[in-house]
């Protein structure tokens, strides 16, 4: 019953060896740096000051807007810092920094609710959105607002499970370490978004998983696996959604706009562990891999902890790496700072050595179509490019550039080299800022026009 | 510590396909080579001569023109290489090696890389250069020399016949191997068809362009038949003539055809048409390569008219939601 979805492109998944690599816990850090934005919406203020106590899974940063997620502790010990750090964005973001005690004392808050807290989805939205859930597949939306926004509109719940990037096998381990609480996690979000039917996309190079969480009885649970052809961007969400339901997110809109409700599989897990064990989203399953790693790994990372003692913890690297990623190597975001924390959202670590680079001196683009073809919005990349190249911001709106999701599919088939989804980031700005711009205009110039209007009226 | 090396920071996605352009080319090289074999069994070795002259002085031109205005060197992409089989290839094997030079120059310099090189050309550069051979040096293009006959006795191609209005005398059998008169590498549909196999199988192009032109031909020359046998009819002229390298190899040619899925159904159809026009009523007994030629011209146009259809914006629900 899947239905057709445009575009995709086949890069080799790269999956072996670290998806049969159990999940491992390595050693604490001596010290986390947790950042107070690890989530689209607004930035958390701290809630608490250098040289407190804090205690493990403790509320350390809040926002009172709605779509926002609190942070919490992800150690016991005390507060050294609180200064703006660098994140995986490439941004100066307010951290709180917390040298760890190694004692793991839990916070009171750590306790998992009660059972009858567990049928109403108002209590269940708000346990969600007191642990900090985001979208943990790398877009951080904060789940709560998303589950309390879909009230009313939401009739389909879908889990992805497509895991769709190369190399990444944390959603893997999970679904074949964790199948009961995973799929516990997807009934509390069923109710809490108040439908009772989940569909559960899983790529076929899963298959182990598929079986399993069949076997646990995801049916009887009203959740149905969806084995999914594997292809890039299947996790996309949008492109689920037309895979999985048929139906066509429209443009700049959401999914809640035809009926769905997206969810990431580690999420869902999140869900359980805040629902079940009182456990906030202050651990991330990573997984650790890429050519210039010495062995791929799949590790519980606590957040906060920096890259490089990841890295170090899980046998470091065995060749010199020249490109370290943060996310998939399609969408991941490459990093120069090896003290960058990992975050909520953080499913990977990828140490690329130098000869994965196929980029050239001189791109030059021969008309071969292959990025139209690619394209899953159905977008024409070949003259999009040409036209951002050009500077041509009118032209640019007239070809849509602004509903690409940058899932890199172009760049990735283009034999020419071409740096197109690079050019579209760059191009979707020009075109917001132009937005920007005519919006403040047309507001001048009404605010103009009443000044002149109230005058007259005098 | 000071001999830390800097970490690259660019732009997602970081891994890309091992195929480029190179890649792609060398492919379209492998499938024009079951056609070149065809021709050496049929007349010799005189076809592998001049497929050597033109690719090399194909080479010369590219490297030279880009060397004297201090371009970057594009050799490697190979695409040098498929203009001149390609331009070779429509040609007679008598053809003299000057003539070739000639050729080379005219597509290269002139059709390719005044327009900006690779990729920014109108024409095809090979067609170009055969249609430029065709009109400067008509007779040395449509001598057919037979290849058991070295005494030179000339005989007609097959398209000649078609052009005079009756049905050729050669076997359907003979003109699907390539056993007939003609252009050299144009003469065998059966190692056309392999080469395009092998195209199609490593997803070099799609059967959008071919199969609309061929179809377009064979519905139109079925309809509009001569004689009375019109099932031949039709079959001698999808074998005969360049319809089949025409159809896999030059229509197909990335930067001078549409990229969008509809666009390239269009200018498929508009070949065939155009290629049949020309058959029945114009002067030259072959249409395919102005058809081509002209097609060429219509690729900016139809490609702004076939942009894919954006997504979210037809279906049933999203329709009615975007109505809200």
């Amino acid at each position: 019953m899947l239905f057709k979805s445009h575009g995709g492109v086949h890069p080799n998944d790269k999956k072996a060896p670290a998806n049969e690599a159990a999940i491992t816990t390595i050693p604490q850090p001596a010290q986390v740096v947790i950042p107070m934005s690890q989530h689209i919406g607004a930035p958390c203020s701290p809630l608490v000051a250098v040289g407190d106590e804090v205690k493990l899974g403790q509320k350390i940063g809040e926002a009172s807007a709605p779509v926002s997620a609190p942070v919490h502790a992800s150690v016991s010990g005390k507060v050294v810092a609180i200064a703006p750090h660098l994140n995986s964005l490439g941004n100066m973001v307010n951290s709180v920094v917390i040298e760890n005690d190694f004692k793991d004392t839990p916070a009171d808050t750590m306790v998992p609710a009660p059972a009858e807290a567990l049928e109403s989805p108002e209590q269940i939205a708000a346990i969600v959105r007191e642990a900090g859930i985001v979208g943990m597949g790398g877009a951080t939306f904060p789940t709560a607002f998303k589950i309390t926004s879909g009230w009313g509109k939401v009739d389909t719940v879908i889990i992805n499970g497509a895991e769709c990037e190369p190399y990444i096998n944390s959603d893997y381990r999970t679904m074949v370490e964790h199948p009961e609480e995973l799929l516990k996690g997807i009934q509390l979000i069923m109710k809490a978004c108040k439908v009772d039917k989940a569909y559960f996309g899983i790529e076929l190079n899963k298959k182990f998983a598929i079986d399993l969480l069949n076997f646990k009885g995801a049916k009887e649970m009203g959740i149905e696996i969806v084995p999914l052809k594997c292809q890039y961007p299947q996790g996309a969400e949008k492109t689920l959604i037309k895979t999985v339901t048929d139906r066509e997110v429209p443009p700049g809109g959401l999914p809640a706009a035809v009926g769905c409700n997206v969810f990431n599989t580690f999420t869902a897990y999140s869900v359980y562990r805040a629902c079940y064990e009182g456990w906030p989203a202050i651990e991330r399953v990573v997984t650790v891999s890429g050519s210039a790693i010495a062995e791929p790994k799949n590790v519980k990372v606590r957040v906060g902890t920096s890259m490089e003692w990841v890295f170090e913890q899980t046998g470091g690297f065995a060749k010199e790496p020249w490109k370290i990623i943060m996310g998939g190597p399609m969408m991941g975001m490459a990093q120069y700072d090896m003290t960058v924390p990992c975050a909520k959202g953080t499913a990977s670590l990828l140490a690329f050595a130098e000869d994965e680079d196929r980029t050239v001196a001189d791109p030059v683009c021969i008309r071969c179509g292959q990025c139209i073809d690619a394209c899953p919005m159905n977008l024409q990349p070949i003259y999009m490019y040409m036209y951002q190249q050009k500077g041509d911001v009118d032209m640019l709106q007239k070809l849509n550039i602004l509903d690409c999701v940058e899932c890199g599919s172009c760049s990735y088939i283009c034999p020419g080299r071409l740096h197109l989804t690079h050019a579209f980031k760059t191009g979707k700005a020009m075109v917001q800022a132009r937005q920007a711009e005519l919006k403040a205009k047309a507001e001048a110039e009404k605010a103009k026009a009443e000044a002149a209007e109230k005058k007259e009226d005098k | 510590m000071n001999e830390e090396r800097k970490l690259i920071v660019s732009s997602s996605p970081h891994i890309r396909t091992p195929r480029g352009t190179q890649q792609i080319m060398l492919d379209v090289i492998i499938a024009l080579l079951p056609a070149l074999v065809a021709a050496v069994i049929f007349f010799g070795i005189k076809p592998l001569i001049v497929t050597a002259v033109s690719v090399v002085s194909c080479e010369v031109f590219e490297i030279g023109y880009r060397k004297l205005l201090k371009k970057g060197d594009s050799y490697t992409d190979l695409s040098a290489v498929v203009t001149g089989m390609l331009l070779a290839y429509c040609l007679p094997y008598t053809f003299p090696w000057w003539a070739v030079i000639i050729g080379a120059f005219f597509s290269i310099v002139l059709v390719k890389q005044l327009f900006g090189g690779l990729g920014k050309n109108i024409w095809n550069p090979a067609l170009a250069g055969r249609a430029f051979l065709l009109i400067s040096y008509a007779v040395l293009m449509t001598t057919w020399i037979e290849a058991d006959a070295p005494d030179a006795a000339t005989f007609a191609t097959p398209l000649a016949s078609l052009h005079a209005g009756n049905l050729a005398p050669d076997s359907i059998w003979n003109m699907f191997i390539g056993n007939i008169g003609g252009s050299f590498g144009e003469v065998s549909a059966l190692a056309l068809l392999l080469g395009g196999a092998w195209l199609v199988y490593r997803k070099v192009i799609s059967l959008r362009i071919p199969v609309a032109y061929i179809g377009t031909v064979a519905v139109l020359t079925l309809i509009f038949s001569r004689g009375n046998n019109h099932f031949m009819w039709m079959l001698q002229n999808v074998l005969s003539g360049g319809l089949l390298l025409g159809a896999i190899f030059m229509a197909t040619d990335y930067c001078t055809s549409p990229v969008t899925p509809n666009g390239q159904l269009i200018f498929g159809v508009g070949c065939g048409l155009l290629t049949v026009l020309i058959r029945y009523f114009g002067g030259y007994p072959e249409g395919v390569s102005f058809a081509i030629l002209i097609m060429n011209c219509c690729t900016w146009l139809i490609d702004q008219h076939t942009a894919p259809r954006r997504f979210g914006v037809v279906g049933k629900r999203s329709k009615k939601e975007g109505a809200k």
